[in-house]
């Protein structure tokens, strides 16, 4: 059950930041979610509960800060990248384990890794993520991911177990 | 005249990403170049939004991101499934 | 108010170019994904947020693109440069480390 009201509200959401507050909308597009969610339920591996709403919040409040310094950094990294003449880049695949587990963590991971200075994540396995690197540095793995996943490891792993 | 200085830097990135659509070694490097164009072109809609003073485009602006998400996925899909 | 916000669009407009330009330069699939992404998405972000400071009742309507294409854009190039490399595009001489290429003969060995 709080499944289905979890669901429902986050298909609210947009819709009500799509259309504003007119009431008419208001209820049209909260009956079409509940109908939608109730399609999509049996479909969907999630569980939901009061500490979801946590979970939310310390991604709003200690995540989101975090990436956007991150993906600033990573702008003026590519920045000065592509306008120097000599083009200095290093490129390799490599390797580098993580803790996290689950769907929807490792996404939020793949994408800040891709969107964070010089790295691409290009494929994972059950507990590795393959990652290009426009500029190596490191011997190990774990020296490597320190380097690449550092600031975000830690952070997911506290919001999605 | 802000307005059309905005609109030179995106013309500019456009102009690149179409210059490797049309060189691109490999469909790969199409496809990436017309994604990147895509979300150029999907925030070039937000600012004439803001220069006809219409929010409809905000809905354009959307879809438009919407469509171009689902066509790199398809697109990248196929060419791996084709080789 | 004006100069900030024309300020906000200049600078994703000039990312822009930047992610064009990276698009254009870089030696191989991967490192132009690189470039084009990274550079996108925060011109977009820049962009949408220099609109929404002239239009602030646009704001939760530019904020769903910005959080959408924020999400899409990176999922879209780790997307097609997996299936770049599965199909063997042509790797910079440059690249220096390769732990990928194990990994997928790996795969294909247990496939068969």
């Amino acid at each position: 059950m709080s499944k289905f009201i979890g669901t429902t509200v986050i298909m609210f959401i947009p819709w009500v930041m799509l259309t504003g507050f007119d009431p008419a909308e208001l209820v049209l597009g909260a009956v079409v979610a509940m109908v939608i969610a109730g399609i999509i339920l049996k479909s969907l591996d999630y569980s939901f509960g009061p500490g979801s709403i946590i979970g939310a919040l310390r991604f709003l409040l200690v995540y989101v800060p975090v990436f956007l310094w991150e993906l600033i950094k990573a702008n003026i990294d590519v920045a000065f990248r592509v306008l120097s003449p000599r083009l200095p880049i290093n490129p390799g695949f490599v390797r580098i384990p993580t803790g996290i587990k689950g769907d929807y963590g490792r996404l939020a991971l793949a994408n800040s890794i891709t969107l964070t200075p010089g790295t691409l994540s290009v494929d994972g396995d059950e507990d590795h993520l393959y990652i290009h690197w426009i500029d190596v540095k490191g011997e190990t793995e774990e020296e490597r991911g320190e380097q690449i996943s550092g600031p975000f490891e830690g952070i997911l792993g506290g919001i999605f177990k | 005249m802000m307005d059309a200085l905005v609109f030179i830097l995106i013309g500019l990135g456009l102009l690149f990403g179409l210059i490797r659509l049309l060189r691109g070694p490999s469909d790969f490097d199409r496809v990436l170049s017309l994604d990147t164009m895509n979300i150029i072109i999907s925030g070039s809609i937000v600012v004439f939004a803001l220069v006809f003073d219409n929010e409809l485009y905000l809905d354009i602006a959307i879809v438009y991101a919407i469509l171009a998400f689902l066509e790199t996925i398809v697109f990248a899909r196929y060419l791996e499934g084709r080789s | 108010m004006m100069i900030i916000s024309y300020g906000l669009m200049l600078v994703g407009a000039f990312f822009y170019a930047i992610g064009g330009l990276g698009i254009l330069r870089m030696p191989d699939l991967f490192n132009r994904a690189q470039a084009g992404t990274k550079a996108t998405t925060l011109g977009t972000l820049s962009l949408l947020l220099g609109v929404g400071v002239q239009h602030p009742d646009w704001m939760p309507k530019l904020l769903l693109i910005a959080v959408f294409i924020a999400v899409t854009n990176p999922v879209g190039s780790s997307t097609l440069a997996r299936a770049g490399y599965h199909s063997g595009v042509e790797v910079y001489q440059g690249t220096s480390v390769d732990d990928l290429k194990g990994f997928y003969e790996k795969e294909a060995g247990t496939d068969e």
